[in-house]
């Protein structure tokens, strides 16, 4: 019975020490700083990577980065829970945002490329081909100068930000038909890469040699073609905050736009830098050439 | 005198004791109630939110092929028909569980009347073993193995309800061997040794006699293995296809509910029609695990009378 006493109060003295100090721990986070970034997934690379660096040269500063997906980054910014929602479409294409309620910084832009398994004997296709095929009107690559193979449309999922950059500027709006899909781009490339006569679409860093990437009317997916809006399917990567962001998280913004990090790690990690675009664009779509 | 007294009116340590454990015991008991009660609570608000705040028709909901939310079908409504996702839902189930049901019963008879021994030694770990496998692994087992020999023996992609029982048919195999084992065991040696004792040779016990015997057991343990089918979201998801069209047949890419709940929850902003919607599938969900519960316990007691008769 003593025994057990004296353990009962030793379990007391601990959490009472735990508590106090988890206490005193949570006096010092808020004096060093933090903010969290949650959202799109193709975007966390990059937030995750200068957070990192960021953190190194800033001590006592922790950048917490979190997926979800792009609408989870955009209604967690919306509700406040969060200092940053990264987001792959702009909040205005999003239902349930109320876009004039955030402030929109764009970090990076990806281009997006079809891609079809190897075997199929298709390189270029022009735009009115490649919106009949994901609407559903072509139905074997035949009918497009491949072999005789029926076409396997591969979708990202709905509401995925690949998805509806690749509906708004390679369809042209159109939605495309009701098809197989993966929600995540490594799945839908190594399912392209199996399957024959499969067509899915990814950002140029997930492109490789396991897949063939396909000219649109007759332009090839690069970066230099995507800077001069010659590719037209490309978005934005964009960091949303509040209307009066704190200072940490204005000047984590400002350092991702910064020329450190805009010409390396936005490079090595396959995006491009919003500073080499020739174009700027529009929630709306508008193209307007920057000087 | 009086201390007698006072000792016999006070509580007793040991009375002390059990009534501390009792409290213990019935907040943890609470806590769980609790938190089960929230999950139904949370869920179906959320998922009652299309019907009510959204004006969906709760039978077009069930009905409908479409599947779009946020965007209007051909009649004019959103277009959010849950129709493709149930029936890919029961069918991979029930194809599922017809495959793995005669594996599971032949591996448990084998294990328990034909060859305890290594049963016991071998078989039982193993199957065990299998439990333990991640469903990632799984999916990703299928994906790379299953898909291409769906594709080059069936036709098709490869992506489909085909695969996708292929898949739950290793993942239920276990729970439903395992749990037909137990109820093979629980059928009373004297039934056995009666059978024998009348000229019936190993085969006509074993199949006049024990398994009808552990007939409720063994049904317990297929809805069981269903109701795990029905829930599996990742190894389906991978080899499946998840696309939300009605499966025209066996080969042709389909989805589950659990699949476009997994794909489309993070792309969804809360309290939107997308984000309800999805709400709404998991309350489908959540009620079939119900419907499945129900059913064990109601064979259970059904078979508790019969061998009380």
């Amino acid at each position: 019975m003593k025994k057990s006493r004296v353990i009962q109060l030793l379990g007391l003295i601990l959490i009472g020490v735990l508590v106090g100090l988890g206490y005193s721990q949570r006096a010092t986070t808020d004096a060093s700083e933090s903010i969290t970034a949650v959202g799109s997934t193709a975007l966390q690379p990059l937030v995750e990577a200068a957070g990192e660096q960021y953190s190194s040269e800033h001590t006592g500063v922790f950048i917490n980065v979190q997926g979800g997906g792009s609408g989870t980054g955009l209604s967690q910014i919306q509700t406040g829970a969060v200092a940053i929602g990264n987001s792959d479409i702009f909040a205005e294409e999003q239902a349930g945002i109320k876009a004039s309620k955030l402030k929109d910084h764009r970090v990076a832009v990806v281009g997006i490329a079809p891609i079809i398994n190897k075997k199929t004997g298709v390189t270029n296709l022009t735009s009115q081909e490649l919106t009949a095929i994901f609407t559903g009107k072509i139905k074997n690559w035949q009918a497009v100068g491949g072999k005789n193979l029926p076409i396997v449309l591969i979708n990202r999922a709905q509401g995925s930000g690949t998805r509806k950059t690749f509906e708004s500027y390679a369809l042209n709006g159109r939605k495309s038909a009701d098809s197989q899909e993966q929600d995540s781009s490594g799945l839908a490339r190594s399912i392209v890469a199996s399957t024959p006569g499969a067509i899915s679409y990814v950002a140029f860093s997930y492109l490789d040699t396991s897949v063939t990437a396909l000219q649109v009317n007759g332009v090839k997916p690069t970066e230099a073609n995507v800077k001069n809006n010659h590719w037209h399917i490309w978005s934005y990567e964009h960091l949303y905050t509040g209307l009066q962001p704190n200072q940490l998280t204005k000047k984590f913004i400002n350092y991702i736009l910064s020329a450190a990090v805009q010409k390396k790690l936005v490079k090595q990690l396959g995006y491009i830098s919003v500073h080499d675009m020739q174009v700027q664009r529009s929630a709306t779509g508008k193209i307007t050439t920057v000087k | 005198m009086d201390k007698i007294r006072a000792s016999l009116l006070k509580k007793s340590i040991a009375s002390k004791i059990e009534r501390r454990g009792k409290i213990i015991s019935l907040t943890c008991l609470a806590l769980i109630i609790l938190v089960v009660f929230l999950i139904f609570y949370f869920v179906a608000s959320r998922g009652l939110a299309t019907f009510f705040q959204n004006h969906i028709n709760f039978w077009q909901f069930l009905s409908g092929t479409q599947w779009n939310p946020g965007t209007t079908g051909t009649n004019g409504q959103p277009a959010v028909g849950a129709l493709p996702m149930i029936v890919g839902s029961f069918l991979i189930t029930i194809l599922s569980a017809i495959v793995a049901t005669p594996f599971a019963i032949g591996t448990a008879v084998f294990m328990t009347e034909i060859s305890p021994r290594r049963g016991a030694q071998i078989l039982r770990p193993v199957t065990e073993l299998l439990v333990g496998i991640p469903s990632v692994v799984y999916g990703f087992i299928g994906l790379q193995v299953v898909v291409p020999f769906v594709r080059n023996t069936f036709g098709g992609s490869g992506y489909g309800i085909l695969s996708g029982t292929f898949v739950l048919f290793v993942m239920i195999l276990p729970t439903v061997t395992s749990m037909s084992a137990d109820a093979l065991n629980a059928v009373p040696r004297y039934y056995r040794e009666a059978s024998l004792a009348l000229g019936a040779t190993r085969w006509q016990t074993i199949y006049k006699v024990v398994l009808r015997a552990a007939i409720p057991g063994m049904l317990t343990a297929i809805v069981f293995g269903m109701a795990r089918a029905f829930g599996e979201a990742l190894a389906v998801q991978m080899v499946i296809g998840n696309a939300t069209l009605l499966p025209q047949n066996l080969v042709s890419p389909a989805s589950t509910l659990t699949s476009i709940l997994t794909m489309g929850i993070g792309n969804t902003v809360m309290g939107s029609l997308q984000n309800n919607a999805l709400w709404s599938l998991a309350m489908i969900l959540l009620l079939m695990s119900l419907v499945f519960n129900m059913v064990i316990r109601y064979i259970g007691r059904k078979g508790k009378l019969n061998n009380e008769r």
